[in-house]
């Protein structure tokens, strides 16, 4: 089971939490604007390994934090 | 009992092979959809020089997963079309495939416990109807008749208004499908490697040629990506970034119940659905988990929430055993219908998204992209669900079919 440590409730189980998608900023490789707002609006990075994302301590605090996770073993490492 | 023995027979008989150094077609991942886009184009287009690589054995990632539902009522017109297609080929697949596939036709109702779910499930039905599916309205009653387990009030909390029924719907065994592609493509000469992980792509001025093994590279004329979960991952060889999101999706048997139990039982407001095995034990799914994750791990949470849900419904699994649950990852695309063909990429096709509804899917699904890659061309079926799509706003939304299986 996967724990997320809030920095104002601590320790708590991931059913308290929103998940709020992963954090990325606009690909710089793609240089077409029009081909890079599809990219944004549409496609994601999907990471094998460690990504970042946004979280919302929706059944807590209702604050939103950024962690870092393996979506491997389905671990926060940060 | 013959039918069983001539089956395990006919699977002896596998002929497995020895890589060779190039193909004509290369197909990565060897479930329903890699195994049956070999199939068919060995068998409907003579094309033989194919070898279908897989990472595990055949059968083991998603298509040895999931909960074998088929059915084709599904909420936009071009989506039921090719369900329905998908359902046609499955009826007729025993014959074609000259295996049992232990295929059963059951019928499936969406229950719904609110006004606007039952608006849905109307609009769903009529919709059906126009597009070339029966799926009809149903009252509690009728919902009560069709499977007399049925605790109408939802324990009380989740009084149920009614449903769509849709007849046709049906379950088939997994492994047997899957099998039932690999020997009938195999016999044509069809290789399948298994324990073959492919760790890249091989890519010459912006074209695929080929897949990259631990054990040497295979060259091929065109590369399909028929993975289940890891195909971003796979496509990101290609430099090609995908709609796509990887969702653990948990499921549940228990042990054998003695009564009859012949339908398939969903519920819209829940979202958890319930049928029986072949062996009597309940199958239980729900919805996928909230966080993309590669994880296979199963939760407990998972136990807790789902148990709890299908116990309101059907009181009766209160004093059955939860005998074993297991995860798969599914591909869940941003507008929750699949993403079959070209790419953008020479050489590199891909059919994915297949989310939580790909084993109704693998008859058309395979037989399609068949012919997309003998031909070239992208068949009528197959026209909506192409990859960019995206790009021009005309995206296939159904989430309201997809959720759950």
């Amino acid at each position: 089971m996967l724990w997320i440590i809030c920095p104002n409730c601590g320790r708590r189980p991931v059913e308290e939490y929103r998940f709020g998608g992963e954090l990325r900023g606009f690909a710089e490789s793609i240089t077409d604007p029009v081909a890079r707002d599809v990219d944004y609006v549409w496609m994601y990075d999907n990471i094998e390994g460690i990504t970042t994302e946004r979280w919302f301590h929706a059944a807590g605090c209702r604050r939103w934090l950024t962690l870092r996770r393996d979506t491997i073993t389905d671990t926060v490492i940060a | 009992m013959s039918e069983q023995v001539d089956f395990v027979e006919r699977r002896a008989r596998l002929q497995w092979h020895e890589p060779k150094p190039a193909y004509d077609v290369v197909i990565i991942g060897g479930g329903g959809h890699g195994l049956a886009t070999a199939y068919y184009l060995a068998t409907r287009h003579g094309i033989t020089n194919v070898a279908v690589v897989e990472a595990g054995y055949i059968g083991s990632g998603n298509s040895g997963r999931n909960t074998t539902i088929i059915r084709a009522n599904y909420g936009i017109p071009e989506a039921v079309r090719f369900y329905q297609h998908s359902l046609d080929l499955y009826q007729t697949l025993e014959d074609d495939l000259d295996c049992w596939s232990m295929y059963e036709t059951k019928g499936i109702m969406w229950l719904a416990q609110t006004e606007t779910q039952m608006r849905a499930e109307r609009a769903r039905s009529l919709l059906n109807l126009a597009s070339g599916t029966e799926t009809q309205m149903i009252t509690p009653l009728e919902a009560k008749a069709l499977c007399p387990q049925l605790d109408l009030s939802g324990g009380g909390r989740y009084p149920v208004l009614g449903g769509s029924y849709h007849p046709a719907a049906a379950t088939a065994r997994h492994d047997r499908v899957v099998w039932a592609y690999a020997s009938g493509a195999m016999r044509l000469g069809v290789h399948v490697l298994q324990h073959t992980k492919v760790t890249g792509l091989v890519r010459e001025g912006g074209r695929v040629t080929g897949v990259e093994t631990p054990t040497g590279s295979i060259s091929a004329g065109v590369v399909l990506s028929a993975v289940g979960g890891r195909v971003s991952t796979i496509a990101a060889h290609a430099g090609v970034r995908l709609p796509i999101r990887t969702h653990p999706l948990q499921a549940f048997v228990t042990n054998s119940y003695e009564g009859e139990f012949p339908g398939i039982v969903s519920d819209t407001e829940l979202l958890c659905y319930v049928s029986q095995t072949e062996r009597g034990q309940m199958l239980v799914g729900a919805e996928y988990d909230a966080q993309p994750s590669y994880s296979q791990r199963s939760s407990f949470s998972f136990l807790q929430h789902t148990a709890a849900k299908v116990t309101h419904l059907l009181p009766f699994m209160r004093d059955l055993r939860i005998l074993r649950q297991w995860t798969g990852i599914c591909d869940i695309s941003a507008d929750f219908s699949p993403i079959m063909g070209e790419t953008g990429v020479d050489g590199f096709l891909v059919t994915t998204g297949w989310g939580t509804w790909g084993f109704k899917a693998i008859p058309a699904g395979g037989e399609q992209m068949a012919q997309l890659i003998a031909t070239g061309r992208t068949p009528a079926l197959l026209e909506p669900f192409r990859l960019d799509r995206f790009a021009s706003d005309h995206t296939m939304a159904d989430p309201g079919s997809a959720g759950t299986h």
